[in-house]
């Protein structure tokens, strides 16, 4: 579904990925691990485009998103493909990104209807039948503003799914959220997971990474240091980097 | 009060004038600063530099100096000089500089909305124009309306300009009849006829910053 070679990219003089490589099948879900700063975030932001690469190749879904010549300029698809590519992807902040002077249903049916031109009346019930998945259906017409971060965070997914996009990309989505909170978004991440939506997840819950990832992607200084499934990786790391990670975070 | 009723004619007279300077110039320079403040920010350079310029030549120099140019030394100008009647002489005046002015609000408001908001929208695929239209400027409004609602008011008042194109806007009509009658009470009820309309004014941006408000914690 998503093949990555070699991405490269530098902000300023920092090298923040090295030459960063991924295959991805679908229905896979891919946890992506490591310390801060070592690229896992700009690794999944330069998937869809939220940043561009300086050299690699980016296939979607067998569609060539960026690409490099041996030696010349890295290019991209024209920015109509990029936008028609990019939405096969849905994506899940770590701070949410709701839309504030929006309720939670116009949140969720704003893409749908501004981006594929569907009429309010097809959206609103398929907007209703996610709301009932996150378990969030009584905060239809409520302001982001008056909902918790697990809640905020669970209208995102609701959100992104509502394009119908192949894959789903998060990025920390727990990181901003009270312990107490994590739970439930976690929660219907694993559901998700269960219906074999294909899920790259960068995170820092290894809980959740043990459980629900099929394979799990150890990041460090902007390079993939280690790449096994997941039970593997987790009861028995083999790169001295990857032990220390988990020593220090069990 | 027999006397205020007889001069009331043509203070309302006045008044007509000042309203019309007041809403022409409102209903273009509001959407002239808006298209100033997009190619402001625009990543075309030459653009945003252009209007950078034009913004510091428009607040850089006293409005009634710019009237008076555009009014008498325009027509002079090679290529574009235009003889302009004083009504349009001073509209064209008044929208030019206001348009600066609410160039540089909406450029604060549209700076001040977070980054995270263009990433939503642009992962759920809405392009550039749509993510402003539907998600940037619906929030700025809520947050400039403070600031816009400060200019309107002042351009109530500087509208009183027009009288150096010798035209009776409400305040050079009171002090017509100052000169005339030898009395000061004109002057007071012009000033109530200003008052009353900062305050209608003042209502409608308060009504405005309540119904925006709804979205908040």
């Amino acid at each position: 579904m998503i093949q990555a070679h070699g991405l490269h990219k530098r902000f300023g003089a920092n090298e923040v990925l090295r030459g960063v490589s991924l295959e991805m099948r679908r229905g896979e879900v891919i946890a992506m691990i490591g310390p801060s700063g070592s690229g896992k975030s700009t690794f999944l932001r330069c998937l869809n485009h939220l940043e561009t690469i300086d050299a690699g190749r980016i296939v979607i879904e067998g569609e060539v998103l960026a690409t490099t010549e041996p030696g010349g300029p890295c290019r991209y698809a024209p920015d109509a493909e990029v936008r028609r590519l990019c939405r096969r992807m849905g994506m899940v902040f770590q701070h949410f990104n709701l839309f504030p002077h929006m309720t939670v249903l116009q949140n969720i049916i704003e893409a749908p209807m501004t981006v594929k031109g569907m009429k309010r009346d097809e959206i609103v019930p398929r907007a209703e039948i996610l709301l009932e998945k996150v378990g969030l259906s009584a905060k239809r017409d409520a302001y982001p503003g008056r909902l918790s971060g697990g809640q905020k965070q669970r209208v995102a997914i609701a959100r992104a799914l509502a394009m119908e996009p192949d894959i789903m990309l998060f990025d920390e989505p727990t990181s901003a959220l009270d312990p107490e909170l994590t739970g439930e978004v976690l929660r219907t991440m694993r559901e998700l997971a269960e219906e074999h939506m294909t899920m790259l997840v960068v995170t820092h819950e290894m809980g959740f990474a043990r459980e629900v990832a099929s394979r799990v992607i150890f990041m460090d200084h902007g390079s993939i240091v280690e790449e096994r499934p997941a039970a593997d990786f987790f009861a028995n790391p083999q790169h001295p980097r990857s032990r220390a990670f988990l020593d220090n975070m069990l | 009060m027999d006397y205020i009723l007889k001069i009331l004619p043509q203070l309302i007279e006045g008044t007509g004038v000042t309203l019309q300077v007041f809403l022409i110039t409102i209903v273009l320079a509001v959407p002239l600063g808006l298209a100033l403040a997009l190619a402001r920010i625009s990543r075309w350079r030459v653009l945003s530099v252009a209007v950078n310029g034009y913004i510091w030549l428009m607040r850089g120099t006293p409005l009634m100096l710019q009237m008076l140019f555009i009014y008498f030394a325009l027509p002079f100008v090679p290529v574009i000089g235009i003889r302009l009647p004083d009504f349009p002489a001073a509209i064209l005046a008044f929208v030019l500089n206001y348009a600066a002015y609410f160039a540089e609000i909406f450029r604060a408001g549209i700076q001040s909305i977070d980054r995270g908001q263009y990433e939503g929208a642009k992962v759920l695929g809405l392009s550039y124009p749509q993510t402003m239209r539907r998600i940037v400027l619906p929030q700025m409004i809520r947050r400039i309306l403070p600031p816009v609602s400060n200019e309107t008011i002042t351009l109530v008042k500087d509208t009183s300009l027009i009288y150096v194109l010798a035209m009776n806007d409400l305040l050079r009509a009171a002090r017509g009849i100052v000169q005339r009658d030898f009395t000061t009470s004109p002057f007071v009820v012009s000033a109530c006829f200003y008052l009353a309309m900062t305050l209608v004014l003042t209502w409608g941006f308060q009504y405005l910053e309540k119904r925006y408000a709804v979205a908040d914690e």
